[in-house]
C-alpha cells in the first residue's frame, strides 16, 4: 500500500500551521526559532512527498539545500539571540525593542 | 504502511503541538527532536533514505544540540515569565492569521490537478541518484552553499564574540 502524495500534503500543511502558531503566539525567541525549523520541516516534507510521487530525485536535491539554508540561519540567528542576550539579559521579543526610537 | 504513516504522523503532530505549547524551552527543543525523528521516519516511507539520514544527522544532531547548547549557555531556568502587558490581543490575532494560513495553503492544495504518478525508474538507488545530480545539474548551487555555510560560520562568529575592536 502506498502513501498517497495527499496525505503527506495535509501533514505538511498541518506541521506548518503549528509552526505559524508558535511564531505569531510565543514570547521566546529561541521557541520562535525553532518554530520556524519546524515550517521548513514541513515544507521538507511536501518535497520529499511530491519527489516520491513524481518519482523523480529533483525535489531531494531541494530539501538537501534547504537543510543547509537551516543550518547556516540556526548558527547565526542564534549568535544574534547570543549577542541580544549579552546586551539586554532577555529573550522575550516583546522586550527587544533597541530597534525603536 | 499507511498504518506506519499515520503512526508517525501523529506523532510528529502531538510532538509538534507539544513544542508549542510548553512552556521551557528547554522542554520544547526535546520534544522537536522527537518531531524530527518521526519526519524521519516519513521520509524513509517516502524512499528518501539519503534525506532521512540527512535529518537525524543534521537537524536532530547538529542543529538541536546547537539549540540546547544555547538554552543552557544563556541559562534560561525559569519557565516563560508572564508579560509585563497584556497579550491576548497577540494570541487571538496570532491564532486567527494561523488559520487564515492553514485556509490558504488548503486552498491552494486543493487548486492543484496532478497528473498521475509515474513508475520508479529502474537502476539506482536513492544516494546515487542523488549524489548523480547533485554533481551534474546541480554543481553550481551546490558549491554556492559551501559558500553560503562560510559566510555563516564567519557571521556567527563575528555576531557571538563578546568585544568588536
Amino acid at each position: 500500500m502506498v502513501v498517497p502524495v495527499s496525505y503527506y500534503l495535509a501533514l505538511s500543511v498541518a506541521l506548518f500551521a503549528l509552526g505559524v502558531i508558535g511564531v505569531l503566539i510565543r514570547r521566546n525567541v529561541l521557541v520562535i526559532l525553532m518554530c520556524i525549523e519546524m515550517m521548513l520541516n514541513a515544507v521538507n516534507l511536501a518535497f520529499i512527498g511530491f519527489a516520491d510521487y513524481f518519482k523523480a530525485v529533483d525535489g531531494q536535491m531541494f530539501v538537501f539545500f534547504v537543510m543547509t539554508v537551516a543550518a547556516a540561519e540556526v548558527a547565526v540567528g542564534l549568535a544574534l539571540i547570543v549577542a541580544i542576550f549579552r546586551n539586554r539579559a532577555t529573550v522575550y521579543v516583546d522586550e527587544f525593542n533597541i530597534l525603536k526610537w | 504502511m499507511q498504518i506506519i504513516f499515520f503512526i508517525l504522523a501523529g506523532v510528529a503532530l502531538v510532538t509538534g503541538g507539544l513544542v508549542v505549547f510548553q512552556r521551557h524551552p528547554l522542554r520544547s527543543a526535546l520534544w522537536l527532536i522527537v518531531n524530527f525523528f518521526a519526519v524521519a521516519g516519513i521520509y524513509l516511507l517516502a524512499h528518501a533514505e539519503f534525506i532521512a539520514a540527512i535529518q537525524v544527522i543534521v537537524y536532530a544532531g547538529a542543529i538541536m544540540v546547537l539549540f540546547l547548547f544555547v538554552i543552557m549557555l544563556l541559562n534560561l531556568r525559569e519557565p516563560e515569565a508572564e508579560a509585563k502587558f497584556m497579550h491576548l490581543g497577540q494570541k487571538v490575532g496570532g491564532i486567527i492569521l494561523a488559520v487564515f494560513t492553514v485556509l490558504l495553503l488548503i486552498y491552494g492544495v486543493m487548486q492543484v490537478v496532478l497528473p498521475p504518478g509515474k513508475a520508479a525508474p529502474p537502476g539506482l538507488g536513492n544516494t546515487e541518484s542523488i549524489a548523480r545530480l547533485l554533481f551534474t545539474d546541480y554543481l553550481l548551487p551546490f558549491e554556492v552553499t559551501s559558500v553560503l555555510l562560510l559566510v555563516a560560520i564567519v557571521g556567527a562568529v563575528v555576531l557571538a564574540k563578546s568585544k568588536l575592536k
